[in-house]
């Protein structure tokens, strides 16, 4: 059985697709006892992160258990979760 | 377990047994090429730096040249200077101290770039038939330093092809040899899980100052480094930030103690597992890699990249499906990550290809004869 899509860290709130992905899809990840099924609102591409809970404005994005950024959106479960609703803390010259 | 290497002086061995040509500074290019591309066995490493710049830098390029000259790949070495940039005497007795043959040919001295070729290919000609006569013995893998690297970077790199080549480093490292990683701006975001593994206080310090010191490079530009790193392929292929990026870059080194941090064109002191300052674009990082001694690199890709190295084999690892069919003619290995095979068992796969390539297997890189453009990363401007 391939996966579809993979979830690293128990504590990771996004999953990464391992093919493309359609809207309406239901797609289970897991760890161990640790299992979510999510139903896809948009389409995912092959290598793109969907939310696998609901994500509030100004809260991190975590994968690989660790913060990659920060929500500039309230992102709902099943969403894509890309530069369009995430922020980076780093390197930001920006922002001075 | 061992591989074919070539003995050196200073005890090392080489996976290659190349006569380096190089070029001291960016006027004498066209000559370490010419020369380098007349007489088999050779082969040039030239660069865009070694003049109009200021002390740091400079002292950036002379110890990158140095160590590249070290490389236990190359046999012998003949600089190609041209005169007036006045560190050519300086760079041949600092390879000369790793006891290889080493010989200088500077264009104004000899009467121009004419006098300078003629020379450099009688020079060249008698290191290549003395280099040929070195035969490859058995060593011990302990003398191997990998050097890894990840470029065009997709979200499998972090999820296959990275951890499968850190799994090799750990088995490398446990036999005694060394590995090498780096591209500072992705471990920005993770710096803080790798300084927990730093052996030393210091080494942890020096960790999270080379960061630093990355990203204020970043903050002094005014504007926000995703575009640049995350490159614009990164975003396309699904990484969302710099943080995403490095917290699946980091892995490629393997899980043991970080021994040490190098600046660029440093050479690492002792075995294990080691950081290197620099940038993550290509033909900078990977001359980091190859002045610090690697051997052989390790360079995984999601996208796809084609790079090689002008003395170092270059072996090309992707998680990516469509990218190891579509660019079949770069890549030299796939890891499976939907097939859920273990990154111990793809590491194994991983770490017996490198002691094929350093027993003398060419890569794809190699057999398509790419990464003839590398140069030295510096910090500041030229004037």
């Amino acid at each position: 059985m391939q996966k579809k899509a993979i979830l690293i860290d128990k504590k990771d709130n996004v999953a990464t697709a391992l093919c493309e992905l359609n809207k309406g899809d239901s797609i289970d990840v897991g760890i161990e006892d640790h299992a979510v099924t999510t139903v896809l609102s948009q389409d995912i591409p092959f290598g793109h992160k969907y939310a696998l809970k609901d994500i509030g404005q100004g809260e991190a994005v975590v994968k690989y258990g660790e913060a990659i950024g920060l929500a500039t959106q309230a992102i709902r479960q099943g969403e894509h979760v890309h530069i369009h609703n995430v922020e980076s803390q780093k390197g930001r010259g920006d922002k001075r | 377990m061992s591989f074919w290497g070539y003995p050196r002086p200073d005890g090392s061995a080489g996976a290659r047994n190349y006569v380096g040509v190089i070029s001291t500074v960016t006027c004498a290019n066209d000559v370490a090429q010419w020369i380098a591309e007349k007489v088999p066995g050779c082969a040039p490493f030239t660069h865009q730096q070694g003049c109009g710049q200021t002390k740091p830098d400079m002292e950036t390029v002379h110890r990158t040249l140095i160590s590249l000259g070290c490389n236990p790949n190359l046999a012998a070495v003949v600089l190609v200077s041209l005169g007036c940039e006045g560190s050519a005497d300086h760079i041949v007795d600092g390879i000369a101290a790793s006891g290889k043959p080493v010989a200088k040919v500077a264009i104004q001295e000899l009467g121009g770039v004419g006098a300078a070729f003629a020379e450099g290919l009688r020079l060249a000609r008698q290191m290549a038939e003395d280099a040929s006569r070195i035969n490859p013995q058995e060593v011990d893998d302990s003398q191997l330093m990998i050097g890894v690297k990840c470029g065009a970077s997709d979200t499998t790199s972090g999820l296959g092809a990275n951890p499968s080549i850190g799994a090799a480093c750990d088995m490398l490292i446990a036999r005694g040899g060394s590995c090498i990683f780096g591209e500072t701006p992705e471990i920005m975001g993770a710096e803080h899980i790798l300084a927990t593994r730093a052996v030393s206080p210091e080494v942890g310090h020096k960790i999270l100052e080379i960061v630093d010191r990355m990203e204020r490079r970043a903050l002094a530009m005014g504007v926000d480094m995703r575009g640049a790193n995350p490159s614009r392929g990164n975003i396309a292929a699904g990484l969302t930030s710099i943080e995403e990026k490095s917290l699946g870059a980091i892995v490629k080194g393997g899980t043991t103690p970080i021994k040490g941090v190098c600046e660029y064109g440093e050479r690492p002191q002792g075995k294990g597992l080691f950081i290197l300052d620099g940038p993550g674009q290509e033909p900078k990082a990977v001359t980091g890699l190859a002045a610090a001694g690697a051997q052989v690199i390790l360079f995984s890709t999601g996208i796809g990249a084609p790079q090689g190295f002008p003395f170092v084999p270059v072996i090309k690892v992707t998680a990516n499906p469509q990218t190891y069919q579509r660019l079949s003619e770069h890549m030299d290995l796939y890891v499976d990550i939907a097939a859920q095979a273990d990154h111990l068992q793809l590491g194994r796969a991983l770490f017996d290809e490198t002691l094929a390539v350093a027993s003398g297997k060419r890569t794809k890189a190699e057999l398509l004869g790419y990464g003839n453009f590398p140069d030295i990363w510096v910090t500041g401007t030229t004037f």
